[in-house]
């Protein structure tokens, strides 16, 4: 419990982070503890490179996406509350949470809408609010692996693409997106169960 | 037994059993001369009587469904199980002694195999494994609890003196009937379970549960069942140690055995290419004998088939063809179908036997309320014990459906019938107790729990159709999910799955799949490729409207913005007279018609099937030729994708990037130049009909030659008669010489840019001024197959001169899909300016030029001037030329 305390004491801003992330004491703890063994040179925030250490992202197939994603607008670095409020994202949707939700506050970083905004941003390399085929077809190639011909992805990612487009733009918006998924458990396939 | 069978089954021919079978029973006559009938029932009597009682079975399982409104009510178990008291007094009646009864042999060799190798085949295993830890934890902890707090409370139930002081049984004794009675039944859960429809969490969670509690069930019936036969007096503390061990060796044991032959079975089916009719074979032999390898080496026989399902499926569906699949499926269907409808009707029928009863009250109701009690009990404290873990935590209702479906049947009918009576003094009285707990889960809660899960408001299931952005964005959630595990350094279920997946990519996939199904294995194609068989099932089911516009919206997907209206059938309807079969003959007719001939033809071409064929009798036992359906059904595939495409195309041909790059294959027929070229050339067909979709038809098509190649005589003797193949035509073209295609052709000398002169003088192809062949829809529809080498040729050559600049493509946007109306004069050199002369090419035709554009890739300034530079001989070929030289090519020996 001791070692516990002086932790807090570390994060700077625990109390704003876990206001606005949501998350409990003993995440934040452990998630700052997580900060500070990817910060190899103890620098106080994380770049690009810590995160590519990490073993596991350099096979995933979204990993670089992944990581992007920590560094929004083209920042170099990521500090402690900007990593955790990406993980936030991940936290999962708790009854209290859709209880008390207050209307003029902002929308919890883990809801259903927020969770597949982070989704869509992956896909969306352009940021233009849009998937567009090109994009699709990109992400394709990433996830579907060797197995499948270039044209057959193509068509794979057309028909992907015609399939949720709706008004007919060629693209998949947001809106498109979060209507394609609305028959899907968001909230329970985009959590992690630690992350509380 | 032979007359009660008789009398009871087959009444008219009972009279009739008995005269003959004293015949035999003379043998020290000299045979009276030839028989002209001789009644052999006692040969055949075993397997008739069994033959007898599926029939029966079966037939009961048609009567009730014949009313939907009873079936809907009561679950088919209950019906069985009335049925089969119903025919079990019958038995009893008239032979005076119960027959036809449950035997455990039979049961745990014959009934049960098929039942868990279905479910275990058939389970979801995404869900399966998302849920091991509840489903582990409720089988293992759960039954371990019933078990006890049963058995033990059974016997202080008896200490108390409720239970008749005849019932003679000691603590070891009410707990081995409580090892038996405490399992849930994987063939009851299953039968009710799956006609209530639950949410997939909760019946995941159940039936697992009831899956994997048999290696708990097993193991504590052995343990109990040993310690009772040695008296609980001999009973050493290392025996409860052993106990404790075994429970081990015997699940996990039995889930390695199941391993073991999921490993084999996939390997197996992955030289299976020749001989694709044992394919079903191989699938049941190996998931049996690993049921009989467990019950051999006693291991959990169930967990080793469920393993055995679970673990093949993946590899053994990629390996296996098409048809094995559906066989494999129907097949595993009906055997488990049969085997629960017997299971449930003899479970009636064993009930009837008054002789293994001994009734005891208290026994009975003590059961009845412990097994509930105590199941809900259980079920509450591992709930919250396990919601401290979930992501989704389980609520009270689920709770609530999970006790109440906690049913009993006929695993443990079995085991208690196989006890010993003179090791198990109480034997009669819990076989009483067993039938009337099995017959109360499955009649009284089977009825019950539907309109508990209806007034409960328990979430159901809801099917909804896969779409590809749903599969997709599946896939994403989870490697988003395991790249925040790594992130936050958890090593939690997602990395271990990721983990899973990676190797099962790596190794064991490469080496249990063949290598063309590996290739195409993936789960966002796979989604991809049953959407398509499905709108193009549906699409045939509509009628197959295939020219009409309405035909373009496609089922699967929401209909929007449809394509400009072209009533080609009626366009049909109209030219269907004054046929000119021998295209040789070139009739000089222009009108209209001609146009729409030509527009006609190339959607016939790309849109009609091919004519069905007859397919020589094969009967060969070993190998089923790839038969009309299959063909079908590829064909079918293919043309609707085509027409998707199209659709989309040119609905949204704005938005169309193309980055195609030619597919190499291995018959290397495809050159593969620039990818820019090619994008170029794709580029300029955007807004046409059929044209782009030429990348969808190849693609399919190599698919098909990729899985055949290896067997490459399988194809062969088809293709005969009358088919419309995609060929690549540089493939004619790039041999530099005379090809097959020439035999036939009066000038050889044209051949091989032919394209633009065979294109000018085919009717369809020409404008005003020139010559028109007049064919007719009937005539489009049988164009030989020779034919269509040239036809490539020629239309591709066409196409490329026709197809506009990249730039110019936004014009086409105000387009019409079939721009049959807009067909200008075309002479071949002026195409380019105009983009709409370019015509809805059949798909195969299209691609063909494509290809052929490619062939040129370092001259793309002069793409224009493409088909004449196609090849080298005839770069200079003006089109005057080439329009002076017909050629028709009618080349038989042309298919290369």
């Amino acid at each position: 419990m001791g070692s516990r305390s002086s932790h807090a004491a570390v994060i700077p801003d625990g109390d704003s982070i876990r206001r606005e992330t949501g998350f409990s004491q003993a995440s934040l703890l452990r998630l700052h503890h997580r900060f500070r063994a990817l910060d190899r040179n103890k620098k106080g925030y994380l770049s690009r490179m810590d995160l590519q250490q990490i073993g596991a992202l350099a096979v995933n197939p979204l990993g670089d996406r992944i990581i992007e994603s920590f560094f929004p607008d083209g920042s170099q670095r990521v500090d402690f509350p900007g990593f955790v409020r990406v993980l936030a994202h991940f936290r999962p949707v708790e009854d209290e949470d859709t209880e008390t939700q207050d209307p003029k506050k902002p929308e919890p970083l883990n809801s259903r809408r927020n969770k597949l905004h982070y989704a869509f941003q992956l896909y969306d390399l352009d940021r233009d609010g849009k998937t567009s085929r090109h994009e699709m077809l990109q992400v394709l190639r990433l996830m579907v692996g060797v197995q499948v011909t270039e044209e057959q992805l193509e068509n794979i990612a057309d028909r992907t693409v015609q399939e949720a487009d709706e008004d007919g733009d060629g693209a998949v918006s947001f809106v498109e997106f979060t209507k394609s998924l609305e028959k899907m458990d968001v909230e329970q396939k985009m959590s992690i169960r630690i992350l509380k | 037994m032979l007359r009660a069978a008789l009398s009871l089954l087959a009444l008219p021919l009972a009279g009739a059993a008995e005269e003959p079978t004293q015949k035999p029973e003379s043998p020290g006559e000299p045979p009276p001369g030839l028989e002209l009938f001789r009644w052999q029932w006692h040969e055949v009597e075993a397997p008739y009587l069994v033959a007898l009682w599926i029939l029966v079975a079966s037939l009961a399982k048609i009567v009730f469904h014949l009313s939907r409104k009873v079936t809907s009510l009561v679950p088919e178990s209950c019906l069985l199980i009335l049925l089969g008291l119903v025919l079990g007094g019958i038995v009893l009646a008239v032979a005076k002694k119960a027959e036809y009864q449950l035997e455990p042999g039979t049961f745990f060799l014959f009934l049960l195999p098929p039942i868990v190798l279905d479910s275990g085949y058939f389970m979801p295993s995404r869900l399966f494994f998302d849920n091991l830890g509840a489903i582990l934890t409720y089988a293992v902890v759960g039954t371990l609890w019933n078990a006890f707090t049963t058995g033990a409370a059974l016997w202080g139930l008896q200490q108390a003196g409720l239970v008749a002081p005849r019932v003679q049984a000691g603590l070891l004794d009410f707990l081995l009937f409580g090892s038996l009675i405490s399992a849930v039944d994987p063939v009851a859960v299953l039968a009710v379970f799956e006609e209530v429809h639950v949410n997939e969490t909760l019946f995941i969670i159940v039936f697992g549960e009831s899956l994997l509690n048999d290696a708990v069930t097993v193991v504590l019936y052995k343990v109990c069942n040993s310690f009772v036969e040695m008296g609980s007096a001999n009973v050493q503390a290392t025996d409860y140690l052993k106990g404790v061990a075994s429970l081990f060796v015997v699940s996990l044991g039995g889930a390695a055995v199941g391993l073991v032959f999921a490993f084999l079975l996939a390997l197996t089916t992955r030289f299976t290419k020749r001989v694709r009719i044992i394919e079903p074979l191989l699938v049941f032999l190996l998931a049996y004998a690993a049921y009989l390898t467990a019950e051999m080496a006693s291991l959990s026989a169930i967990l080793a088939v469920t393993m055995c399902g679970l673990g093949c499926k993946k590899y053994v569906e990629a390996n296996i063809s098409h048809k094995s699949r559906t066989t494999v499926k129907y097949t595993m269907k009906t055997l488990a179908s049969c085997a629960e409808t017997v299971i449930f009707m003899l479970l009636g029928i064993s009930a009837v036997d008054s002789s293994k009863w001994a009734w005891d009250s208290g026994l009975v109701l003590g059961t009845l309320i412990f097994i509930l009690f105590f199941r809900a009990l259980g079920v509450v404290l591992q709930t919250w014990v396990l919601n401290q873990f979930r992501l989704v935590p389980l609520d009270k209702i689920d709770q609530v459906v999970m006790s109440y479906g906690g049913l009993r049947g006929a695993v443990a009918f079995a085991l208690v019938i196989l006890l010993d009576r003179t090791k198990v003094p109480a034997k009669d009285y819990f076989v009483a107790t067993t039938i009337v707990v099995v017959f109360f889960t499955v009649i009284v809660q089977g009825l019950t729990i539907k309109p508990l899960v209806k007034w409960l408001k328990v979430k159901r299931s809801e099917h909804h159709k896969p779409t590809l952005n749903q599969e997709l964005h599946e896939h994403t959630f989870d490697h988003i999910l395991a790249a925040v595990e790594d992130v936050v350094g958890h090593h939690g279920y997602h990395y271990w799955r990721d983990r899973w997946e990676q190797f099962d990519k790596k190794y064991l996939s490469q080496l249990l799949m063949r290598r063309s199904a590996y290739r195409i294995r993936d789960q966002i194609w796979d989604v991809y490729y049953r959407l398509n068989i499905r709108d193009a099932i549906s699409f045939v089911d509509q009628g197959g409207h295939v020219l009409s516009s309405t035909g373009l919206t496609l089922p699967s997907m929401p209909s929007r913005n449809s394509v400009a209206e072209t009533s080609v059938t009626n366009l049909l309807r109209e030219s269907g007279s004054g046929a000119c079969l021998d295209l040789q003959v070139i009739d000089t007719v222009r009108s209209g018609r001609d146009r729409e001939d030509a527009v006609m033809h190339h959607l016939l071409c790309g849109g009609l099937y091919k004519p069905r064929r007859r397919y020589k009798a094969s009967c060969s036992r070993h190998f089923i030729s790839e038969d009309a359906q299959e063909r079908q059904d590829k064909e079918v595939f293919q043309q609707n994708m085509k027409r998707r495409l199209e659709s989309f195309k040119s609905t949204k041909h704005n938005i169309y990037f193309t980055k195609s790059k030619p597919r190499p294959r291995k018959t290397g027929r495809r050159k593969k130049d620039g990818v820019a070229n090619a994008e170029a050339t794709n580029g300029k067909h955007r807004g046409l009909g059929f044209q782009d979709t030429a990348a969808v038809i190849l693609t399919v098509e190599s698919e098909e030659e990729e899985e055949e190649s290896d067997s490459s005589e399988t194809e062969k003797e088809d293709d005969e008669g009358i088919i419309f193949v995609a060929r690549a035509t540089n493939e004619v073209l790039q041999e530099g010489k005379v090809s097959g295609s020439l035999e036939v052709c009066p000038s050889p000398r044209i051949i091989p840019p032919s394209p633009t002169c065979a294109e000018k003088e085919l009717p369809w192809k020409s404008g005003q001024g020139d010559l028109a062949v007049y064919v007719s829809s009937e005539t489009t529809k049988i164009v030989p197959v020779d034919m269509q080498t040239g036809w490539n040729q020629s239309i591709s050559s066409l196409e490329s001169l026709a197809s506009p600049p990249c730039n110019q493509a936004p014009i086409l946007t105000c387009l019409p899909p079939h721009p049959r109306g807009t067909e200008e004069p075309q002479v071949p050199l002026h195409l380019p300016s105009d983009p709409r002369s370019s015509f809805a090419f059949p798909p195969s035709l299209a691609k063909a030029g494509r290809s052929r554009s490619e062939s040129s890739a370092d001259l793309p300034q002069q793409q224009e001037l493409q088909p004449l530079m196609g090849h080298k001989d005839h770069t200079h070929l003006s089109p005057g030329t080439a329009t002076s030289h017909w050629c028709i090519q009618f080349n038989r020996g042309s298919r290369l």
